[in-house]
């Protein structure tokens, strides 16, 4: 699947290539990728780059650097290869972050279970086992929008808001996850908690996570959870280079 | 020698802020800073010392600060009451800070946001690479009394003066089209640009809200668009049709559609209009923006060449009768011709 990837200009502050106009998991591997390529290019007027779910932001300051040249390397960038088929770029690693599934502290799970269509033992079976991908980070600082799961998954939102789910909660809607990074109202349902921190902006690497990092959430049990500090690397998870 | 500044009342949102952290859009974290990146600019002109170093941004209502050593004060942006030891300040200058003395700041006369830079910079400790509070992603805090904030020994000049540019009043703001302004109809936004706001009172570092006469703006996609990336300035239209202009603590990306980006050179505008002033939109051109831009920046640059040294309103000198102002003058009942010791 690919399509035709757009430029516009981003106001005064830099252009944005789209790979689509909804988010799909080709358009968001191709952000992904061209993201890395324009990075690895370097180019000097270039001071930062972002994706969206299905976008690359590429920061110029167009008020000294004319945004037709930049549009036009991008461009060319562009054209020299399928995005939507390239492969997922290196450096990324993969996080195991374990996870209570259920009980008092992650009430909706049976809840999402039966709109999923599953048993609770089903759902947890299929939440845990998962292996997501960072689409993008952010709302708050480092938090993960992670995708896809398997299409049962792709239940709404609830119409009222849960009033504040906590830092570290799994929440799910529409085939994706959220690791929060604080308390947050959400309309999303609570499913899992992890004692992961997404921000920590005293830590060395105040950012947990990038896009196109990978993490799998294994159920663990209530008392091994209430072993786990926040404080003790991200959470107790593992991490580990992704070749 | 280097001192303290102690912050001995502070009002609800005292925070301190410098020009914000880049680098860190990937990972949603937006720039931050101080609101009025021109009054920080001032400030540092008034000061002589780079725009990079931190002031404290008050909204509103200011505080009550002490220091433990001599320096060197500036009061920029949004005008507010200022006494020290009792004495009444003028906005825009610079003070000299005695050990001890009492710098009282009070409710806002003009204007939003107020700042209070000190020689050298507020020197608390960097934290990714700048010390300005995010407060909307929990990186530092508001200001509360008992806090004391690090301050160099710097040498300024106090006696110092500046007129900025009315900036504290709404009025015309101009706007660029964004990548998301066809969303909406032709006649949508042509009716925004016809449009009279007020600032709404819900307006902070992260959006200031717009309030308008008759009914909202509705983007033709409705409210199912991806969420895209949002720069500061966008005015993003929420699900009541009322817009919000996005400001330096905004999230990276938003779901809500874009009508247009408020031009760098008028943020400060927005985000000093006082609840229930009057704000319009004026849409120019990408090529108008650059030129408007590049100027700004120019007349940044040339800050330092418009300060001059405060002339002082009689009015505003608290001791004045201590002031020998008639030295030289002649008596109208004096006999011009009498001589020296004798009286008429």
């Amino acid at each position: 699947m690919s399509g035709t990837p757009t430029i516009a200009r981003v106001g005064l502050t830099g252009l944005l290539v789209s790979f689509g106009d909804i988010m799909s998991e080709p358009a968001n591997r191709a952000a992904l990728a061209f993201r890395a390529a324009v990075e690895a290019e370097g180019w000097p007027e270039v001071s930062e780059t972002m994706m969206t779910l299905v976008s690359v932001f590429v920061a110029v300051d167009l008020v000294t650097v004319p945004a037709e040249a930049v549009e036009e390397r991008l461009r060319a960038l562009l054209a020299e290869e399928d995005w939507f088929a390239a492969p997922l770029p290196a450096g990324r690693t993969l996080w195991h972050v374990p996870t209570v599934y259920g009980t008092d502290l992650a009430p909706q799970l049976e809840e999402a279970a039966g709109i999923a269509g599953l048993d609770p033992d089903e759902a947890i079976r299929q939440l845990s086992t998962a292996r997501m991908r960072v689409l993008t980070l952010g709302f708050a600082p480092g938090q993960p929008y992670l995708g896809e799961l398997p299409a049962v998954w792709d239940i709404p939102r609830q119409q009222g808001l849960t009033k504040s789910v906590p830092a570290g909660a799994l929440v799910v809607a529409i085939r994706q996850l959220i690791i929060f990074t604080g308390p947050t109202p959400t309309g999303w349902r609570h499913v899992g908690q992890t004692a992961f921190r997404n921000f920590n902006q005293r830590a060395k690497m105040p950012f947990a996570l990038s896009p196109g990092d990978e993490l799998i959430f294994p159920a663990i049990e209530r008392a091994a959870f209430d072993r786990l500090t926040a404080t003790e690397s991200y959470g107790a998870a593992d991490r580990e280079a992704i070749a | 020698m280097s001192g303290t500044l102690h912050v001995i009342n502070a009002g609800p949102a005292l925070s301190l802020q410098d020009r914000g952290r880049t680098g860190y859009l990937a990972k949603g974290l937006t720039r931050g800073g101080a609101v009025d990146q021109l009054a920080l600019c001032e400030g540092a002109a008034l000061l002589g010392q780079s725009p990079d170093c931190a002031a404290i941004e008050m909204m509103g209502m200011g505080g009550t600060f002490e220091a433990d050593a001599d320096t060197v004060i500036a009061l920029t942006g949004a005008e507010m009451t200022a006494t020290l030891d009792g004495a009444p300040l003028i906005w825009n200058a610079s003070h000299a800070l005695p050990a001890g003395a009492k710098l009282v700041i009070g409710g806002v006369r003009s204007g939003t946001y107020g700042y209070l830079h000190v020689a050298g910079g507020v020197d608390t400790a960097l934290e990714m690479g700048a010390r300005s509070a995010h407060l909307t992603a929990g990186i530092g805090a508001v200001l509360t009394a008992g806090d004391a904030l690090p301050i160099p020994s710097a040498a300024a000049r106090s006696g110092q003066h500046l007129t900025p540019d009315d900036r504290l009043s709404g009025g015309v703001i101009r706007m660029i089209p964004s990548f998301q302004s066809e969303l909406f109809s032709p006649e949508t936004r042509a009716r925004f640009r016809t449009t009279q706001f007020r600032r709404d009172p819900r307006a902070n570092r992260q959006g200031v809200r717009l309030d308008m006469p008759g009914e909202g703006f509705v983007a033709e996609g409705g409210l199912s668009i991806v969420s895209e990336i949002i720069t500061t300035g966008d005015i993003q239209i929420t699900g009541d049709g009322a817009p919000y202009v996005l400001m330096c603590e905004s999230q990276t990306t938003g779901g809500y559609p874009r009508i247009g980006t408020v031009i760098p050179a008028d943020l400060p505008k927005v985000a000093q209009a006082p609840a229930g002033v009057e704000l319009c939109f004026e849409l120019i051109s990408l090529d108008a923006a650059i030129a408007i831009e590049t100027r700004a920046r120019a007349e940044v640059k040339a800050l330092p060449s418009r300060i001059a040294p405060l002339v002082r309103d009689p009015h505003d000198i608290a001791d004045l009768l201590g002031y020998q102002l008639v030295s030289g003058a002649v008596s109208a009942t004096a006999d011009p011709f009498a001589t020296k010791g004798e009286q008429p």
